[in-house]
């Protein structure tokens, strides 16, 4: 059993916990995570969870001070910041940020949309090598020297011979010693999943737009790495013609001009079909639009397209379609039309920034 | 988990104590501790003592005193608690000539513990009785349920700072006795009381009817008088629920227990200031006098230069206190007090005034004995020292968004400073009625004296109440100097002028 310190901090972390999951949906589509995101942690900034006391409201509390300065000098903006914490009565009035794993918070989010866990396709089909340092070796380079094996040959080899002196415990390793650590190859199984963005930068997608496609991904992201063991992740843009970005040309880059979804179809399909093998890995595109392409015809394109080729590679197609100040179009229809049982195309509509929850309940509802 | 003080240390304690003792700091045995980081924001984070109930809060002080450590933003030199031996504890690691400075500065709190009146009713042997809290508690929570408890711990310290700081200086009263329920009031049907007349025509002369009209408004007045309880307004509020709360029995403990630990660091925060300026007054004097050798000079410099700090808008109570105590030295070691002193109208004069009477040191003893932090500032902040002191006061300037200062004259600027001070900078906040409106609800009154309350807290600090009283609970306060009635009855809040 914990006692003290340690467990006062627990009921603390479970109970900071349980305000995040209290105000996931909050987080989820306020988008106030992105950017706050380390290698493994989230740091979220929890509501203030402090008891409430009968105090002075802080604004009407002038006060003391020391130093330079003719009335009217401003000392800086809003609140103060605390003091030293001194023994005993201290307040405690610190804005709270707490760190969170990934896995944690996609365990929330799991938890918050009754997520089912994705069962690989193919599972374990690829096979990763790894080194361990785990044998042991007499040759071997100097920055891999096993320095206590060493010196215990050593003495095994002083006692044997007879030169080790107990009152004198001086212990020199010759050559003959030396140890060394060795590699094994070691092969596990892996899961390795690609996620293919595609996004429609024509005109009409404004700033809102874009950043409910970041909200979503970032989810998507923490989702699917909680998933996977290894996550790849392609950015495609597109307006009448597609290329391929990074992450930060993606959320930030506006176009002009018409749109021609299939051109970013082809695009992905190239790129799956180049780097990233259906025998191999996991694959799911997103693509989001506000719908408007520019002709049937494309939309024609695009329809054989996705049954040709995308489909049949992808563990799932999702499209979503977010609505822009100039309406929303109709590709999504004609998705929905042409592919009414295939389970493996999902879609979504998202009108606003509160339709960012129910959307990603449809896109990783699938378990796919 | 303790460790004891390597030899260096040991001997460096020795020579501290040694020279305390030679200039009449008068202290419990000192007990040092010598802890690693970890353990020493354990221990701050339970309030100085090693065993407390559990609760998330500490666990919260912990995280964020464990995370500030670990960024670099702070790290905490000196933690001291008030009992008998007085525990200190160490940081492992930090450089010896810190390890000097925090005892000497200990060996300052010790003194200040064990001879300022307002400690003299603290209890002493406080690490068992945290101990025998955290025991109890955890038997409750055995018993009803660690959530349970815990929630209404909760409870309890959202209400801790309602208790009357100075009521330890009053011979301890029970309320009971006070609220005049059991003791028949004396109270008449017949009327205002007549005096004893003669005949009856005399009647109109003895009792002429200006004096009826008196004793029939007096006895009326008693009479409203009796239907409110207390009869005098309480302002521990703690104690007037452990009295008259229908709370269960384990609960009307833990709002003891806790009321209890309250009143234990109460003292603490009504003399910050003195305490550490007293604190500073002495690792300063007894450091550059005799510990320090000449190759810890610059880092004692440094580090109390650390300690000295204040960022403009914020009192550095160090500072104040230490300043101020070496200002009363200054003024009585040269005589500058006294009618003559005050009376005399030559600058030049008063500035070289020196009668010599080496009276500063027995002075500033004598202040740390019978002062509080409000009176000691009240008592010898004057002129010569807010000038001295560049003390400014400040507000808020809701035009720019911004703090200001706004004025430098000294009287305001100790007014502001009082102000900041009286009840430790806390509402003052009564028990008007128990029996408000004749139905058993429960009226509290803000004090109001020129600031108003923060109102969500207050609303939440009021379903606190609630939850303790189960009746309806009302405050009365002032909101933008209308007089407000807030009220909650257990399922809705209210609001109306009064």
């Amino acid at each position: 059993m914990i006692s003290g310190i340690k467990r006062d901090h627990l009921r603390f972390k479970q109970i900071v916990k349980g305000k995040i999951k209290q105000n996931l949906k909050k987080y989820i589509t306020q988008g106030e995570l992105i950017g706050r995101q380390g290698k493994d942690y989230v740091s979220i900034p929890v509501p203030q969870i402090d008891l409430p006391r009968f105090r002075f409201g802080s604004k009407q509390q002038g006060g003391v001070g020391q130093g330079e300065g003719a009335p009217g000098t401003p000392l800086g903006q809003g609140e103060q910041e605390g003091q030293q914490p001194q023994a005993g009565n201290s307040e405690g009035q610190h804005a709270m940020e707490v760190e969170v794993t990934l896995q944690e918070l996609a365990a929330m989010l799991g938890e918050e949309l009754a997520l089912p866990n994705i069962q690989p396709r193919g599972s374990g089909m690829v096979q990763a090598q790894k080194n361990k340092y785990s044998g042991i070796n007499n040759v071997g380079p100097n920055s891999l020297r096993h320095v206590k094996r060493t010196y215990k040959q050593a003495l095994r080899r002083q006692m044997l011979t007879g030169t080790y002196n107990p009152d004198d415990p001086v212990i020199v390793p010759i050559k003959h010693d030396f140890r060394y650590r060795t590699s094994k190859s070691v092969v596990k199984p892996e899961n390795n999943a690609v996620i293919v963005y595609m996004m429609d930068v024509s005109g009409s997608m404004g700033d809102e737009q874009k950043e409910i496609v970041r909200t979503e991904s970032f989810w998507i992201d923490t989702w699917l790495r909680s998933q996977y063991n290894e996550i790849a992740i392609r950015y495609i843009i597109h307006d009448a013609s597609a290329r391929e970005v990074d992450q930060a040309t993606f959320y930030h880059t506006r176009e002009s001009g018409g749109t021609l979804i299939s051109s970013a179809y082809k695009l992905c399909n190239d790129i799956l079909d180049r780097e990233y093998p259906a025998s191999d890995w996991n694959i799911y595109a997103w693509h989001f639009s506000d719908g408007d392409n520019w002709s049937g015809e494309d939309t024609k394109l695009c329809v054989d397209l996705l049954k040709q080729q995308l489909l049949p590679k992808c563990n799932q197609f999702s499209y979503g379609q977010v609505e822009s100040r100039y309406g929303s179009g109709q590709f999504i229809k004609d998705l929905t039309e042409n592919f009414k049982d295939e389970e493996r195309l999902v879609t979504s509509k998202i009108e606003s920034k509160e339709a960012i929850h129910r959307s990603l309940k449809d896109f990783l509802g699938k378990g796919r | 988990m303790r460790h004891v003080l390597p030899p260096n240390l040991e001997a460096a304690h020795s020579d501290i104590k040694e020279l305390a003792k030679r200039y009449g700091l008068d202290t419990f045995e000192v007990v040092f501790e010598l802890v690693d980081y970890d353990e020493i924001n354990e221990i701050a984070s339970l309030g100085g003592f090693p065993t407390r109930y559990p609760h998330w809060r500490f666990g919260m002080e912990y995280d964020y005193l464990q995370k500030s450590y670990t960024y670099g933003l702070q790290k905490i030199y000196e933690l001291v608690i008030n009992t008998d031996p007085c525990y200190a504890y160490l940081q492992m690691g930090n450089e010896i000539v810190d390890q000097k400075l925090v005892m000497a500065h200990v060996y300052g709190h010790c003194d200040f513990f064990k001879n300022n009146m307002y400690f003299g009713k603290t209890n002493r042997k406080m690490l068992d009785q945290m101990a025998n809290h955290a025991t109890r508690i955890r038997e409750y929570q055995d018993r009803f349920g660690v959530e349970v408890v815990e929630d209404f711990i909760d409870v309890c310290h959202s209400l801790d700072n309602l208790i009357d700081s100075y009521s330890r200086f009053i011979a301890p009263k029970d309320t009971r006795q006070e609220t005049g329920l059991e003791n028949e009031i004396e109270w008449s049907d017949d009327g205002p009381r007549k005096l004893l007349s003669g005949p009856a025509y005399m009647d109109r002369y003895i009792n002429p009817q200006g004096y009826m009209d008196d004793q029939k408004r007096k006895s009326d007045e008693s009479a409203e008088k009796a239907k409110k309880f207390p009869i005098n307004a309480e302002r521990d509020v703690l104690k007037f629920l452990i009295d008259f709360a229908p709370l269960e029995r384990w609960q009307r403990e833990v709002v003891s227990m806790v009321r209890e630990e309250a009143y234990y660091f109460a003292p603490q925060g009504q003399t910050k200031i003195m305490n550490e300026g007293w604190a500073s007054y002495w690792h300063s004097f007894l450091m550059t006098q005799h510990v320090l050798n000449d190759s810890e000079i610059i880092d004692f410099a440094d580090h109390h230069a650390g300690t000295m700090g204040s960022r403009p808008g914020q009192i550095n109570p160090y500072k104040l206190g230490i300043e101020l105590y070496r200002d009363i030295e200054d003024r009585w070691n040269k005589g500058k007090f006294g009618p003559e002193y005050d009376n005399c109208d030559d600058i030049v004069a008063k500035k070289n005034w020196d009668k010599k009477l080496g009276l500063g040191r027995q002075k500033i003893f004598e202040v740390r004995k019978l002062h509080n932090d409000v009176t000691f500032i009240d008592s010898f902040m004057n002129e010569e020292f807010c000038e001295a002191q560049k003390l400014f006061t400040y507000g808020f300037n809701r035009r720019t968004g911004q703090y200001e200062i706004v004025d430098r004259d000294w009287r305001k600027v100790k007014k502001q400073l009082l102000f900041g001070l009286t009840n430790h900078g806390q509402p003052v906040i009564k028990v008007e009625n128990g029996n408000f409106e004749n139905r058993g609800e429960l009226l509290l009154q803000h004090q109001h004296e020129g600031m108003d309350l923060e109102y969500e807290k207050a609303v939440e600090t009021l379903k606190n109440i609630q939850i303790m009283w189960k009746r309806p609970v009302h405050i009365l306060t002032k909101y933008n100097s209308q007089n407000k009635l807030l009220s909650f009855d257990g399922k809705e809040f209210h609001e109306k002028d009064a």
